[in-house]
């Protein structure tokens, strides 16, 4: 199970917080059955700290309100100042938990970040973010939750000695019971259809013809 | 403006699931016995290869040389491909034949010319250098091989001493201050760029093998120099020359061993030099099955894609297992020799590699076609394997 590309560039992020010297652990969080180790392992050789493993029988039912919850009660535990996420997941692209996290936090958001830097006090952090109109940029007091969009950074491949070291890093697993989270959820997927195919465009002769096709068939006006 | 963005951000998104996906379609290699961290270490030198190396395999290919505006022998070492088995404190990754091995298969399955050659600096330089180099000599040589600043070689064969490697004429005669090489070694890979390379040499041509004596030589030596690079059939790009020798001196610090021991270093090193390069053909297996299963997939004849018809099944199958079963014997072959039993027979066997379909590129065929004749020809190999099986009581 690979790494989802917002999720890695979240984690590069945070290893190069802790590199530049304004963080002293970065944890690795994945939700969902066995094939998370393998992801979390990951984020270890990359050089991430520990990592948590929340074990969950079937991954198909955790919706982003639910992957909230459960962070919401992780961040309790292990009080971090910054929570990173990838902007979205590759496989259902609901961009959701982090905004969904930070509203059950009561924390400071800041979402499709394309640049990061925390404070010299480490006590705020400045996130520019990619926005339809341009490029916004905002201060959050910490704690705080940042979303990753895709040009924040490169992310670094996990090197030889790192894959070695990551071997003797930790791994803990917790279940959503030990957590006191329900996980369900107020959605229920009824049919999932693919669009219909495209049908083959239709040459015209001349100008009017055109317009008595837009006017005609296609309704257009 | 904002419409620039929005595509450019569309764009993006693409290309990271393109990448997604095209490192996930190189997903069937495949060795159940490896634990998390070897699969891990496998994967990780898969992608490496897959951005910096598999780009600029057809390239090497056609010019018959390394890429120039790249240094891919820096960009290994940087990514600490060179010193799988040799010490941290050179850089190394001080660690066994088994994750030298599935180094090697991924960077061949990128391309077999860089494979070849990574193969010869990293375990048949570096390696024995290791095994047998003092520790002056390691603090010397292992720090700029490792990073890759220089680059390694080894060679034996000599333009009339192929398979009777014994008889070789190199000659290396004792002079006052140290030993003069004389003579002709051929079938050299890195040759043409090597910054460091081992030569055997005869320090005593009465003795036969207990004449050999493993030699450094360094690129400048007086005396030393390498002859056109060679044009050939496959591993092009892996260049490979004729060393020529005329009254080169070489101090006795750099006899590798001991004078007259050098065939110990040699056939030892043999040993173990056909147990990583066995990789190579196993990479090039791989690279085969990355190619062909798209394609049967894809391509129609007869109304339907060519990979339901029977036969073409069958030859799936047939080049799966072969992969697999060879897969199977290095790895445990390797583990083997990690464990510290260097079981001879198990380690010719491997001389029986080199299958690959002809179903894919002619440039995989003809780089295959090497490891039926380097580092021992499946003739002499057929030939120890027998022998050793006769001998075994």
């Amino acid at each position: 199970m690979s790494m989802n590309p917002f999720c890695e560039i979240a984690v590069e992020e945070a290893l190069r917080i802790k590199e530049a010297g304004r963080a002293s652990e970065v944890v690795v969080v994945s939700m969902g059955g066995e094939q998370c180790v393998e992801t979390i392992r990951t984020g270890l050789a990359m050089g991430a700290d520990r990592g948590l493993h929340v074990i969950t029988q079937d991954s198909s039912s955790l919706f982003p309100l639910a992957v909230a919850k459960l962070l919401q009660a992780l961040v309790s535990s292990e009080q971090p100042r910054l929570l990173l996420l990838g902007k979205q997941a590759i496989d259902d692209d609901c961009n959701q938990t982090g905004q969904m996290v930070a509203g059950l936090l009561g924390w400071p958001q800041a979402t499709f970040a394309s640049k990061v830097s925390i404070s010299d006090d480490k006590e705020s952090v400045c996130v520019e973010r990619e926005v339809d109109g341009g490029i916004e940029t905002i201060q959050l007091q910490l704690p705080a939750v940042v979303t990753a969009d895709l040009r924040l950074n490169t992310p670094r491949y996990a090197t030889l000695p790192n894959i070695m070291k990551a071997k003797k890093k930790s791994i803990q697993r917790v279940t959503p019971e030990e957590l006191n989270v329900v996980i369900g959820s107020d959605l229920e997927v009824l049919e999932v259809t693919e669009p219909p195919k495209r049908k083959a465009g239709v040459m015209v002769a001349s100008v009017d013809e055109l317009l008595d096709k837009l006017k005609n068939e296609a309704r257009v006006f | 403006m904002a419409l620039a963005a929005a595509i450019a951000r569309a764009a993006g998104r693409f290309s990271i699931q393109s990448r997604a996906l095209a490192t996930a379609a190189l997903e069937q290699s495949y060795d159940a016995t490896l634990d998390e961290t070897a699969a891990q270490f496998k994967k990780s030198v898969q992608h490496f290869a897959a951005e910096h190396i598999a780009p600029h395999a057809a390239t090497i290919d056609a010019t018959n040389s390394f890429p120039k505006d790249r240094n891919l022998w820096k960009l290994m070492g940087d990514f600490n491909l060179h010193g799988i088995t040799a010490p941290e404190k050179y850089g190394g990754l001080g660690l066994g034949y088994l994750y030298h091995c599935l180094a090697m298969e991924e960077i061949s399955r990128a391309s077999g010319s860089v494979g070849l050659s990574y193969g010869a600096h990293s375990n048949l330089c570096i390696n024995q250098l290791v095994r047998n180099g003092t520790e002056a000599q390691k603090e010397k040589y292992l720090p700029q091989l490792i990073s890759g600043e220089h680059v390694g070689a080894l060679v034996m064969s000599e333009p009339n001493s192929g398979s009777d490697v014994v008889s070789m004429k190199c000659k290396a005669e004792r002079r006052d201050k140290g030993y003069v090489l004389n003579g002709n070694k051929m079938w050299c890979t890195n040759g043409p760029v090597a910054n460091t390379l081992i030569v055997y040499a005869k320090t005593d041509n009465s003795a036969g093998a207990h004449g050999i004596t493993a030699f450094i030589i360094e690129k400048g030596m007086e005396g030393f120099t390498t002859a056109q690079k060679l044009d050939k059939l496959g591993m092009r790009g892996s260049d490979t020359c004729e060393l020529v020798f005329q009254d080169c001196f070489v101090p006795p610090e750099n006899i590798l061993g001991q004078e007259g021991k050098g065939v110990y270093v040699m056939m030892s090193g043999l040993d173990l030099e056909r147990l990583v390069l066995a990789s190579g053909p196993l990479g090039l297996m791989q690279a085969c099955m990355d190619v062909v299963l798209p394609y049967v997939r894809q391509r129609e004849q007869f109304g339907k894609p060519i990979g339901e018809f029977q036969l073409i099944q069958g030859k799936l199958a047939d080049m799966y297992t072969k992969m697999q079963a060879s897969r199977a014997l290095v790895h445990s072959v390797a583990r083997s020799c990690d464990a510290g039993h260097i079981d001879r027979k198990a380690i010719q066997c491997l001389g029986g590699n080199g299958y690959v379909n002809e179903y894919p590129t002619g440039r995989l065929l003809r780089d295959a076609k090497l490891y039926e004749i380097g580092a021992g020809t499946s003739e002499i190999r057929r030939v120890l394997i027998g022998r050793q099986l006769y001998k075994d009581e």
